[in-house]
């Protein structure tokens, strides 16, 4: 018998249909990927299967665990179900722990809630979970505070306080999403160790079929609150039948058509650059503590290239894409735009910084909510103040039909649009001012997989129409690789690799590099796209 | 704003039984104010001892004071005095507070940040009421030395406010963007910064206003507000304090008002708090 039964699972949130008869099971030591673009209903199945659901939902169907209907019992009932037999992994590590408690504190919290054993029995329970977590006490204290620790070892902290009961079944809602690939690639070791060693079901949320593709059993492919496709993993990716499936496992491959277009000239010189930080000192008077976050990093860009720099954070990416975009000054070195220092004396210049722009990741925070898309999309026409009032208004409409919008759109306010629309209108923003170099800052990682692939063939096209360059900054190794000529991988400040995009992912020379692209999830190679 | 987000914005205000109270006690406080100006049931300067000191009647609904003045006209007259030194208070501490609070944001961790907000801390310090009393003290008393008072003690408090929620925005990406563009951070603490700390400064305002109100009542009290012949609920609280024992109407009526104008601002506030409150709204921006 199987120990997880979804059976004909339907949810309407105020009436508003959210899932139609999703049926799933999951039995004991199997993995189950739910795969499915936001909005698909993945996480509400989820959250329907503790409980959690928000106010006003109202559940139909069965969910069976262990023979038990979960929506039958009560809140009293449920809080002693949750953490003892269901046991919850969270996609952000950063707010899923009280900052104000010590991870000992944390994990012991959940023994104490469901069993009768003093505080010391607990803190032992605790420290078994946390070793089982690969985050031995040895080495770990317990009294360390969540923010001591990095993001990998927080979500390790998540998943400890998760198993320290053993639950029957783990529910994991994009429980790497928000780490960097080596780190991801070790947590996913972990979820499966576990898996195996506690004979425990598990439910795999995610949106990215390379994370499920080697560690599910089964997979279920959701789409708009329906299970459109599901069956044994190497089934699925061999025979996948629903258009649906299809189009998402295209898109997860896609590359968009592009040529190398890079001329010899050289467009954005990097030179020796370095940008230190002073930390605040620690004691009054004490010595003020310096942090080299970029150590003299050279390179170039040619004109009509696209340039990635891949690295994970902290490696001081955004720092040199800041210091490129003459928003901090740099410490020492030289950065040239077509020839010009973007910084001149202590000032940026803004004839030189004209000619780029930027795109950011975050589609909802990159927006002033409170102004229309027009006086959005024309904001960098701060930078060219000799474009006469009259030509603004055809310029944003051209820019928003480059981008795939109408021009329309420009008098709607930016809550209206969906996340790859803003995405679409950060661009069209970028293009306002026809620069020639566009700065990609994980422009693509907060999408959906087909929203994605859109925007990188819009980039494509951009690129050839405009002439554009790019330099494509990203942690995600797969994406850089479709949209790039060359790409430099960056730790620590340095850049330790450079070369053709093929050459460094096939045969990856430094170390660091081998690391990342043997960490990166990988769809199986004989997927039937 | 569309029409769908507009029509949910009003549909939590109608909601919203904070809100509703509040804006309708406030109404009627202002609406009492407004129509002094039109008609008063008597001329608040006209003494009638004959009829002093009357209770509640036909003639006068709320009752006459010692002077026999009427003590619903003065209690709508005194609301004018009231709002006059509350606007002009909040004024005077939004004005001033609003942009070093964005000046502040804008040279977050400098000098200058450290020297705005440590003397904000500085007024902070100090006793508002007494500072109030010792610049009447100084300056003589009037309802324009009472306004300067309370006025100067809005200063921080709206600072602040306008600092912490101006720092959470500069992180914003939106915020870069506009870097990017090449604006300066004065031209973005105006144009991006300031409009999304707004809801912030309403809600505070709103309570500022009714403390304001409360001082300056506070102020008439110990007659350091405004001056006869203008009246002032405070001082006909103070007027009233001698004949308590057989005219509690004269104390009560004075003292309603200024608990109803105050409860009325501050369930408004509370209630354009949880209305503004990007936590409760959160899903649907």
């Amino acid at each position: 018998m199987s120990l997880l039964d979804i059976r004909n699972l339907s949810l309407s949130i105020h009436g508003a249909p959210i899932l139609h008869e999703v049926s799933l099971t999951l039995a004991r030591g199997d993995i189950l990927g739910v795969i499915g673009e936001s909005g698909s209903g993945k996480s509400m199945t989820a959250f329907a299967t503790m409980q959690l659901l928000p106010e006003g939902a109202v559940p139909e169907g069965e969910v069976l665990l262990d023979g038990v209907d979960i929506l039958s019992r009560s809140e009293r009932e449920m809080c002693q179900i949750r953490g003892r037999d269901i046991g919850m992994v969270f996609q952000e590590p950063m707010t899923a722990l009280n900052p104000l408690k010590t991870i000992g504190d944390q994990v012991a919290e959940t023994v104490l809630l469901h069993e009768k054993v003093s505080r010391g029995v607990a803190q032992e329970r605790a420290a078994e979970a946390l070793t089982r977590a690969e985050l031995p006490p040895e080495k770990f204290p317990m009294s360390r505070y969540p923010h001591e620790l990095s993001g990998g070892q927080r979500q390790r902290v998540v998943i400890a306080m998760a198993i320290a009961l053993r639950p029957k079944l783990l529910i994991a809602d994009e429980p790497t999403t928000a780490l960097d690939v080596t780190t991801q690639a070790q947590i996913l070791t972990l979820l499966k160790k576990l898996v195996k060693e506690d004979g425990m079901a598990m439910m795999m949320i995610t949106h990215d079929l390379a994370v499920v593709a080697d560690m599910a059993d089964h997979i279920a492919i959701m789409q708009k609150g329906r299970v459109v496709e599901e069956g044994p993993t190497a089934q699925i990716f061999r025979q996948m039948q629903h258009p649906y499936s299809k189009a998402l496992l295209a898109a997860s491959t896609h590359a968009p058509e592009r040529s190398d277009e890079s001329q010899e000239d050289p467009l954005l010189e990097v030179r020796q650059v370095r940008r230190t930080y002073t930390l605040p000192a620690k004691k009054l008077f004490g010595a003020r503590r310096q942090i080299e976050a970029v150590k003299g990093v050279s390179f170039t860009l040619k004109r009509g290239e696209s340039l990635g720099l891949v690295g994970e954070s902290g490696c001081g990416k955004s720092t040199l894409t800041r210091a490129i975009l003459g928003l901090e000054e740099v410490q020492s070195g030289e950065i040239l735009l077509d020839g010009e220092p973007v910084f001149t004396g202590h000032k940026p210049n803004d004839v030189v910084r004209r000619k780029m722009q930027v795109v950011f990741q975050d589609p909802y925070g990159s927006f002033n909510p409170r102004h229309k898309v027009a006086r959005l999309v024309a904001e960098p026409f701060h930078l060219t103040p000799d474009v006469p009032r009259a030509e603004r208004e055809d310029r944003i409409a051209e820019a928003l039909t480059a981008v795939g919008l109408t021009p329309g759109d420009a008098h709607k306010y930016i809550h209206e649009f969906s996340g790859g629309q803003r995405q679409r209108i950060a661009i069209a923003r970028a293009l306002i001012t026809r620069p020639e170099l566009i700065l990609l800052d994980e422009a693509v990682s907060a999408l959906d997989v087909q929203v994605r692939a859109q925007i990188l063939d819009l980039l494509a096209d951009l690129s050839k129409r405009y002439g554009l360059s790019y330099l494509f900054i990203s942690h995600d190794l797969s994406v850089v690789r479709t949209i790039t000529d060359r790409v430099m991988v960056m730790k620590s400040g340095e850049i330790v690799e450079e070369g053709p995009t093929e050459q460094v992912f096939d045969t990856p020379a430094h170390s660091y590099t081998q690391a990342l692209v043997a960490a990166a999830p990988r769809l199986p190679d004989d997927v039937a796209a | 704003m569309s029409l769908a987000e507009e029509t949910s914005t009003t549909a939590m205000a109608l909601k919203n039984r904070n809100l509703l109270l509040g804006g309708a006690l406030t109404a009627v406080f202002l609406g009492a104010a407004l129509l002094s100006f039109l008609w008063v049931p008597y001329d608040v300067t006209q003494l009638d001892i004959a009829n002093k000191i009357k209770g509640p009647s036909a003639a006068h609904w709320l009752g006459t004071d010692h002077y026999g003045r009427d003590i619903l006209a003065m209690i709508m007259v005194g609301a004018r005095t009231s709002i006059a030194v509350a606007v002009v208070a909040v004024g005077i501490g939004m004005l001033a507070g609003v942009p070093l609070g964005l000046w502040a944001a804008a040279r977050r961790g400098s000098l200058l940040d450290e020297v705005i907000m440590r003397g904000n801390d500085l007024v902070f310090a100090f006793p508002s009421l007494v500072i109030a009393v010792m610049i009447t003290a100084a300056f003589g008393p009037s309802a324009t030395n009472a306004i300067i008072a309370i006025g100067i003690f809005n200063i921080p408090v709206f600072a602040r406010i306008t600092r912490s929620g101006a720092l959470t925005l500069w992180s914003r990406d939106f915020i870069l963007a506009a870097r990017v563009a090449g604006k300066g951070s004065a031209r973005i603490s105006f144009e991006h910064i300031l409009p999304n700390v707004l809801n912030l400064l309403i809600v505070q305002g709103t309570i500022q206003f009714s403390l304001g109100i409360l001082a300056e009542a506070g102020l008439s009290y110990v007659g350091l507000g405004a001056q006869p012949p203008i009246p002032s609920w405070g001082r006909m609280l103070a007027d009233s304090q001698t004949f308590i024992s057989f005219a509690p109407h004269m104390a009560l009526f004075p003292g309603l008002a200024i608990l109803l104008t105050v409860l009325g601002l501050n369930l408004m506030g509370d209630g354009l708090r949880d209305l503004f409150d990007p936590k409760l709204r959160r899903g649907r921006t």
